[in-house]
């Protein structure tokens, strides 16, 4: 998987780099130290295009290394303290399915629209 | 029901232990993902947005109360306590973890239940008419054919590897319940003029981005040659179809391409050269397996219309279950029953692992321990005694089975979409929940009649939009949520597929889209018509007049 | 990439000459179906075993004609999830009754030998460490199938009703 900007536009904002874990297949975030973290919160943002750069060989590897695939950028922004992403696909992966807030993960409220 | 004998518990238990094998030259990086994608399709894992996604065959809809059992187990232990039940006769697991399916595989194995080929570009599972071997309109009970085609294709070293993905369904009624006209094969029996029971081979149906209703590639087909033509048809297939474009890659678009014509020379030469071979179904393994459909003992009862009309004039609620969730059985006083999935605000097909066991104690109490899982979403009991249909009726109301609204507005049809699946461009299941809430007065469900909605989150149209009499289809405008509908679909023996009605809609405007729709239907038709005979008398400007003309209240955006 | 015949890894008796114009006029050699056409006589009059190697876009009614002069067809797959020389296996065995060689080239993988065997391939170029270990799990890890196999044994139904179960 190349390291190319999936999604987000090139107007400065901050980048997290999402994944799924291959032994359960769930979404996670680079966290710091080569760690991968389930929890949005403490993922590591990017806010350089060569911290971006180096964090993504950094994934590249640990899918060299069978710890996870499929890594790729996403946007997100802070609102009320709380990380989300930008794209309500990327919030569905984060936060768990819109229908089923039961097992969704930070409990984020989904009558609030994307833009 | 059918029971596996040795045979088929060695090759089940072998892939299950291939599958183990896989997986860990998967996790210890001798293949890559590339490779290794192929492998774990062929058992039914995905990768979707939240997790692995194990989808588990149903094979032609038939299910027995200790694998009904088992799935609840399996929901409990390995998932996230409840399951989904698709448009195929499947039912699908949104929270596996690839280090435990070989042991969840193991235990589906346990009772005879596999994901082989639930998934990937071979023969998938076998769907058919989910009211088989019972109801009264049937010519013959078709799942002896199912059964063969299933262990025709399973690991097929031949078809493991076609251009995409190849689905087929077998009705034994001429009342199609299995949609055989949109599959990549059909198999219609019906009696020719001499009067023997036969097939009627249709190819090249399917709906996803181009959608076609099949083409008869053959009239009347003796029931002893039918693996060998399915192979002719595969192989040509496998041959000629294209490996160019993943959008274009499936049967139906060769057919179409070179021709039904064309196609069925090419079919017909292979056909005449394999049909004296060892695929010709010996009469002793046509009658091992259909001994297991064999009809089960039934008390000798007779129709009990007068009670039965008593008890429903005593009560509004049964009565309108009745009309709406009951069907004609061919033995005298048996019912089937189909239990509807969708209560208000229900997910279209999601089931608790709790509710599963509760239908499973259910079936063994009141339809000889079997369940039928159908393709809109829905279960059915299929032998249910007429004399225990109240009492069945009040506990199914007690675990919100017995909503009335069977193929009626609220029975709403519906992929995972968004929610779940990477492919969606849209959330498809808050605007089913819409509709079943909207739409919650069971008497006016009553009044309107048959009407089917389906749903689908994109293009690849899971939730057989194409065939809806409403169809919704999710699209991606600007980033936002929206909907395009069509109307006029149709599944059954006059199968049709939809007409777009306008431009589409955003999200919040759906529900009243479909009010608009339904009034005008009330407003137009003549006795007797459902809305799909009024669509076909009047066509679709009164429709769109109602949704989108100048008089419309619209919803604010 | 090791050639897996029988139960060994051999030396590939055949030259490739894949992309040359000039024909050696000894040796056991492998031509693709342009090279064959366009020296055909030769080729079938030609001493040394002659093999044909056949992309997957080119099917074995191509050269059904001339399969008495070949002794060893190869079937290419471009990449692993391009099935179509499975049907090609299957029809130069049942169809044109092929009893020479039949080799696997190309994207040939340890998860695809069985599927390959009972189509009826005979001969594998494996990128593999461990070829032969390859084969083995191959063969070992299905000894029943319900669908017959080119190579005669018996299918499951078969199975079922010789012992009259």
């Amino acid at each position: 998987m190349s390291p190319v900007h999936r999604h987000g536009s090139r107007v400065p904002n901050m980048q997290m780099i999402i994944a799924s874990r291959l032994t359960d297949g769930r979404v996670v975030f680079l966290g710091d130290g080569g760690a991968w973290v389930d929890s949005i919160e403490c993922g590591v943002v990017l806010e350089k295009e060569e911290d971006a750069a180096r964090r993504m060989s950094e994934a590249e590897l640990a899918v060299t290394d069978n710890r996870i695939f499929d890594p790729y950028f996403i946007d997100v922004v802070v609102e009320d303290g709380e990380r989300r992403p930008t794209k309500v696909r990327e919030a569905i992966r984060a936060f768990g399915p819109s229908v089923r807030t039961d097992l969704s993960a930070g409990g984020w409220d989904w009558h609030v629209q994307i833009r | 029901m059918y029971r596996y004998d040795e045979f088929d518990h060695k090759l089940v238990a072998e892939r299950v232990e291939q599958l183990r094998r896989q997986v860990k030259r998967r996790m210890s990086g001798e293949l890559t993902e590339d490779q290794f994608k192929p492998l774990r399709l062929m058992n039914g894992l995905y990768m979707q947005l939240h997790a692995y996604m194990l989808r588990v065959n149903v094979p032609y809809g038939s299910l027995s109360s200790a694998q009904m059992r088992k799935f609840a187990h399996v929901a409990r232990r390995y998932d996230k306590g409840f399951g989904h039940f698709t448009t195929r006769q499947n039912i699908q697991y949104n929270w596996i973890k690839l280090e435990e399916t070989p042991d969840l595989l193991a235990e589906l194995a346990e009772v005879e239940v596999t994901a082989i080929q639930s998934s990937g570009n071979c023969v998938r599972n076998i769907t058919s008419d989910h009211y088989a071997g019972r109801a009264k309109d049937e010519l013959e009970d078709p799942r002896v054919y199912c059964e063969l085609l299933r262990q025709y294709s399973v690991l097929n070293p031949e078809f493991s590897y076609l251009p995409r993905k190849f689905k087929i369904a077998v009705t034994g009624s001429p009342h199609d319940r299995a949609a055989v006209a949109l599959h990549d094969i059909g198999l219609r029996m019906h009696l020719n003029e001499a009067g023997q029971v036969g097939f009627e081979v249709l190819v090249g149906g399917g709906q996803g981005r181009t959608p076609f209703l099949a083409h008869t590639i053959r009239e009347w087909l003796e029931p002893e040659h039918l693996l060998s033509y399915v192979e002719a048809i595969l192989r040509v297939y496998n041959i000629h179809g294209r490996r160019d474009n993943i959008h274009k890659a499936r049967i139906k678009i060769i057919v179409n391409q070179m021709g039904i014509d064309r196609y069925r020379e090419l079919v017909e030469a292979d056909f005449e050269r394999i049909r004296g071979s060892a695929l010709k179904i010996p009469q002793a393994e046509l009658d091992r397996i259909n001994a297991y459909f064999a009809p089960p003992e039934y008390e000798e009862l007779e129709d009990i219309s007068g009670e039965l009309a008593a008890l429903r004039a005593a009560d509004e609620r049964f009565d309108r279950w009745v009309g709406a969730n009951v069907a004609a059985h061919k033995v005298p006083g048996y019912s089937i029953v189909n239990l509807s999935l969708k209560a208000p605000g229900r997910a279209p097909g999601d089931m608790t692992a709790d509710a599963m066991d509760a239908v499973a104690d259910l079936a063994d109490r009141y339809s000889m321990g079997e369940i039928r899982v159908n393709h809109r979403q829905n279960l059915s009991f299929v032998d249910v005694r007429q004399c225990e249909l109240h009492t069945l009726w009040q506990k199914l109301e007690g675990l919100e089975l017995a909503t009335p609204n069977i193929n009626r507005l609220s029975d709403v049809v519906c992929c995972p979409g968004l929610d779940f699946c990477s492919l969606a461009n849209s959330r498809s299941i808050p605007v089913a929940q819409d509709l079943s809430r909207h739409f919650i007065d069971v008497d006016k469900l009553a009044l309107v009649g048959d009407f089917t909605i389906n749903i689908s989150g994109c293009m690849n149209a899971c939730g057989h939009h194409h065939v809806g009499n409403i169809g919704i289809l999710g699209v991606d405008k600007r980033g936002k949520e929206f909907f395009q509908l069509t109307l006029g679909g149709s599944s059954d023996e006059g199968a049709s597929l939809g007409d777009r009605l306008g431009r589409a809609l955003p999200q919040e405007d759906v529900p009243l889209a479909v009010e608009a729709i339904v009034a005008a239907y009330l407003d137009i038709r003549e006795e007797g018509e459902r809305f799909l005979d009024t669509y076909r008398r009047v066509g679709i400007e009164p429709f769109k007049e109602a949704v989108y003309g100048p008089s419309v209240v619209r919803a604010v955006a | 990439m090791a050639l897996v015949r029988g139960n060994a890894v051999v030396e590939d008796p055949f030259t490739n000459l894949a992309g040359r114009e000039d024909i050696p006029s000894s040796g056991a050699i492998i031509v693709d179906l342009e090279q064959w056409r366009a020296n055909r006589d030769a080729l079938a009059g030609r001493a040394d075993p002659v093999g044909i190697r056949l992309r997957s876009d080119q099917p074995p009614e191509l050269i059904a004609a001339e399969l008495g002069f070949l002794d060893m067809v190869a079937l290419e797959f471009p990449a692993f999830k391009d099935g179509r020389a499975y049907s090609y296996a299957r029809l130069l065995r049942d169809q044109y009754g092929y009893t020479g060689e039949i080799r696997a080239v190309g994207d040939v993988l340890l998860e695809q030998l069985h599927f390959m065997e009972r189509t009826g391939f005979d001969a594998f170029e494996l990128d593999s460490d461990d070829p032969l270990r390859d084969l083995q799990i191959a063969r070992s890890e299905f000894d029943v199938w319900y669908q017959p196999s080119a190579d005669g044994r018996m299918t499951a139904i078969e199975l079922r009703h010789q012992r009259g179960g």
